[in-house]
């Protein structure tokens, strides 16, 4: 992968260009570390999960992308996969489950009624899951074929490599909640 | 069968059982005053000929415009003797209110309460009358038909989001 194979200067001179090259060195490592490492928890509430299962079972196989294990508590996971429509009554219960996710953390929304409502455009349905958390990679189809979610799998690691990872990441603040008490504490 | 029940009914509730006729699929309908219907389930329920004992769905209708807008419908089902048979009641928007049949199925409980909530009919003597699948805090009734079809009321405030058709925008302009 281009990416991994970036110059970094043997001898450097400056203290600037040794630190840069030492963060260059470590955010590739930890990227590398993490994409192939996705424990993911599966936010499964309707017909899409029949598909997840399909995708996470031996024949399609999450396992060859490092992303195995279903971890059945956000806390252990950093991949959120929603998978079916999201309501409005529920909109709250996913943005708690988004917020006890230890950083650095991603969002799948997986099937097209997690990425826009699909058909669902009436008085119950988020329009989407970005109305309410950030999506990190959107994958089509009502279900998606597994061989979608693979591509969408494999666009998420090419995302977690190219991007910067520090050894203390900064949090990404929510906006505040409706009682004015901010947001995850 | 069913034409026997009615038949039944109207020599009981004279005035109170009206307009019967054969619906789609066969089974007989008959339209019941709004103050009866309890009674009349009762009676259904009890009477050893009928043997009503199940009440696999009570829906209702909104005919807005018309005289009576809403109308409560009871599809009752006879497992002993065999046979259905389907009950209509008009509701008047003035006068929301049906006595409930929760005393004679149990299992009518979140019927009614699917009927308040999608409706706005209120069951009197219906022992929880809350909501059955919207939340708290919602507003109106959904299924009405001047409901607004969009008339979302998000609990959590949402983020603006791109809209690869208009552009960006505020989350609650849809």
């Amino acid at each position: 992968m281009a990416s991994e194979i970036e110059i970094v200067p043997a001898i450097a001179t400056r203290r600037e260009d040794a630190v840069s090259g030492l963060k260059g060195l470590i955010s590739k490592g930890l990227g590398w570390a993490r994409k192939y490492s996705l424990f993911q928890y599966p936010f499964v509430t309707a017909c899409c999960g029949m598909e997840y299962m399909t995708v996470a079972a031996s024949r399609y196989d999450l396992d060859r992308f490092g992303a195995a294990l279903p971890r059945f508590s956000p806390r252990q996971a950093d991949l959120l996969m929603v998978v079916g429509t999201v309501n409005c009554k529920q909109a709250p219960i996913l943005r708690r489950i988004y917020e006890q996710m230890a950083d650095p953390k991603w969002v799948v929304a997986f099937g097209v009624c997690a990425s826009s409502g699909g058909f669902y455009d009436n008085y119950a349905t988020v329009q989407g899951i970005d109305r309410i958390i950030p999506v990190d990679v959107y994958i089509p189809g009502c279900p998606p074929r597994p061989e979608q979610v693979l591509d969408g799998i494999m666009l998420l690691q090419q995302r977690i490599q190219d991007q910067a990872h520090h050894l203390t990441e900064a949090r990404q603040p929510l906006p505040p909640l409706p009682g004015g008490e901010p947001a995850g504490g | 069968m069913s034409k026997a029940v009615i038949d039944a009914l109207v020599a009981r509730f004279p005035g109170v059982v009206t307009d019967a006729y054969e619906g789609v699929g066969g089974d007989d309908c008959a339209f019941v005053a709004k103050d009866r219907i309890a009674e009349v389930c009762r009676f259904l329920r009890d009477d050893p000929n009928l043997r009503f004992n199940m009440a696999p769905y009570v829906t209702a209708v909104d005919y807005l415009g018309q005289e009576a807008r809403f109308e409560v419908v009871y599809n009752l089902l006879s497992t002993a003797a065999g046979g259905r048979i389907r009950l209509r009641v008009k509701v008047p928007e003035q006068d929301c209110v049906v006595p409930s049949v929760t005393s004679v199925w149990r299992g009518a409980d979140w019927f009614e309460r699917y009927c308040f909530d999608m409706y706005g009919i209120r069951f009197t003597g219906h022992p929880d009358l809350r909501r059955l699948l919207m939340y708290d805090e919602f507003v109106g009734h959904p299924l009405r038909k001047d409901y607004p079809l969009r008339g979302r009321q998000p609990l959590v405030p949402e983020r603006e989001v791109e809209d690869v058709f208009r552009g960006p925008g505020p989350a609650t302009r849809d």
